[in-house]
């Protein structure tokens, strides 16, 4: 059994105690909605975006601390990305997550910084819809946005 | 669901330690340490009379039924149809023919709402449902609502985790069914199934009871009950996955159109119709899972051997040990949602937990091989009704100890530590 301490990093646990970007955008920051089917979790992310750049971005929903954290380290990471970046980050991501196909391109160049800590997720293959369930609201977020 | 004394005391010896080596499972070690399963209200795990039985039906008696002449068919077919006895006394049915064999509880309850609902139901009658429900008795009437604008009405629930029978009366005129669970499988509330279908009768309705979550752990008698539908799995039993039961009246089974066709439900297919068979194979249609028939009947008769008032006083002792465990040890720090009355319920206890998420929780438990079931529990609008999204839920069964609730009290204190 992998150790338990590589899932709840330390990282990922000030994120999941002290969540950045919490709240909700007013109009004309379009919103879209997540949620995980097997737990209940939901999740909304507001996304503000002009001139092809995430100007802000914040989350509001219930989770556990692997959803709520990946949120939260998402939404420092993105913010003031251009929407061609935004995309590249998510899919680097979700390469790490092992959820990408063998045709997709991921640029290796993309650095993901403290998000790497979630690596440890993983080891743990069901908890991997909760690490990338704000990431998918994410990028519907971002389809309404530049649409 | 009441534990008689004569019955209790047939079966002085009951005794979950040694009950446990049944169940060949239950002696897997991880990392060294022992196997702790609470998420029988899940699925069960199985002994090994169920075990040998299907991989001996499988190894010397496997062949068709009821569509050959030759002896092991024949033989087979002996098997199959003698499970289904099996099951019909085990819930004290009328008559074999009342039991037909779905894929699970879930199809059985699909099965009675396409097949009774459609015959039964038009634009405008009401089917009264309660807010304890799993969802395979909630969907399948919103179906039946989207394409025959039928009404759904729910019995609400008390603060003590009860239905709320207070308005029972006026939620129940004008209603052609009544379709309830017989335990909640989020909160472990018993409910009072007979009292329930003879309020049902006494409004003109017919009764549907989900017994999925109280015929594994207590004694069922479908004609006491006053039921007309009764629905359950085999794999919650101690039984294989893959069979399900349906229960019903043989005068509604009877005047009921069939559900899937296919082959085994007919007595004749010519080129402009068919003639349904008898029951109960006309809801039988295909070949049924026949191992897993087999396997049932063996699960059958296996609990019958240990005695459903035992397992039933068994879980009402634990329950109380339980509950009085989590809550001298964590006070304010654990709140469970269910009734605290262990003779008013079943071994299931949904909590939450010094706010830790119940995904989380049962992450930390697996560390001590706990095994939990964290989420909404299939019972969505129930969970937003108690205000909650998920739930970390630990189910016991015949084969739980103490030892089993001492250890979950052990992981649950690692839980903090983390967080």
């Amino acid at each position: 059994m992998p150790g338990i301490e590589d899932l709840y990093r330390e990282i990922i646990l000030d994120h999941y105690r002290t969540p950045r970007n919490r709240g909700e955008l007013p109009p004309p920051a379009v919103y879209s909605e997540g949620n995980n089917p097997l737990c209940g979790d939901d999740i909304r992310i507001y996304l503000d975006v002009a001139d092809g750049v995430v100007r802000d971005v914040k989350f509001s929903g219930q989770g556990c601390s692997i959803s709520q954290s990946s949120t939260s380290m998402m939404t420092v990471a993105v913010k003031g990305k251009t929407v061609a970046e935004v995309q590249a980050f998510v899919r680097r991501f979700k390469h790490m997550m092992t959820l990408t196909n063998e045709s997709e391109t991921v640029d290796e160049s993309v650095k993901l910084g403290d998000i790497e800590a979630l690596q440890g997720v993983v080891k743990f293959p069901v908890r991997i819809k909760c690490a990338t369930l704000g990431w998918n609201t994410l990028l519907e977020a971002l389809t309404e946005a530049i649409k | 669901m009441v534990t008689t004394l004569t019955e209790a005391s047939h079966n002085m010896s009951f005794d979950s330690a040694v009950i446990r080596r049944d169940f060949p499972l239950l002696a897997k070690q991880i990392d060294g340490k022992p196997l702790v399963y609470l998420d029988s209200a899940n699925t069960s795990q199985k002994p090994n009379a169920v075990i040998d039985a299907m991989a001996n039906f499988m190894r010397e008696s496997y062949a068709p039924i009821n569509r050959s002449a030759y002896t092991l068919a024949a033989n087979a077919t002996e098997q199959y149809e003698g499970a289904r006895a099996a099951v019909a006394k085990f819930i004290n049915a009328k008559s074999a023919r009342e039991i037909v064999f779905t894929k699970n509880a879930t199809e059985a309850l699909n099965l009675i709402v396409s097949s009774w609902g459609r015959a039964n139901l038009k634009t405008g009658d009401v089917v009264l449902l309660t807010h304890m429900e799993h969802h395979a008795n909630i969907v399948p009437w919103q179906m039946l609502q989207q394409e025959r604008g039928i009404e759904l009405r729910w019995v609400p629930l008390t603060s003590d985790f009860q239905l709320d029978l207070t308005s029972l009366t006026s939620l129940l005129s004008g209603v052609k069914v009544f379709s309830f669970t017989s335990m909640s499988n989020v909160l472990g509330t018993i409910n009072p199934v007979e009292k329930l279908c003879a309020a049902a009768h006494a409004a003109g309705a017919i009764s549907i009871v989900d017994a999925c979550q109280s015929v594994p752990h207590s004694p069922s008698d479908v004609q006491s009950w006053g039921a007309d539908f009764a629905t359950f799995s085999g794999h919650k039993m101690c039984g294989p996955s893959g069979v399900g039961v349906l229960w019903g009246r043989e005068e509604l089974l009877e005047a009921m159109p069939p559900f899937l066709g296919g082959g085994n439900m007919i007595t004749d297919v010519r080129l402009d119709g068919f003639t349904c068979a008898e029951l109960p194979a006309k809801f039988e249609a295909g070949t049924p899972p026949i191992a897993e028939v087999v396997g049932l009947g063996a699960a059958v008769e296996y609990l019958t051997n240990i005695g459903m008032a035992n397992v039933r006083q068994h879980e009402i002792s634990l329950s109380s040990y339980v509950l009085d465990l989590l809550t001298n040890r964590f006070g304010d720090d654990i709140t469970i949602h269910g009734p605290r009355n262990p003779e008013l319920r079943g071994a299931t206890f949904s909590f939450a937990f010094r706010g830790i998420h119940p995904h989380d929780i049962s992450q930390i438990l697996d560390q001590s091989n706990v095994c939990v079931r964290a989420g909404h529990h299939c019972a969505k609008p129930l969970m937003k009704i108690i205000g909650a999204n998920a739930t970390t839920r630990a189910s016991f069964y015949l084969y739980n100890t103490t030892t089993d609730a001492d250890t979950l009290a052990d992981a649950l204190d690692s839980a903090s530590d983390i967080f």
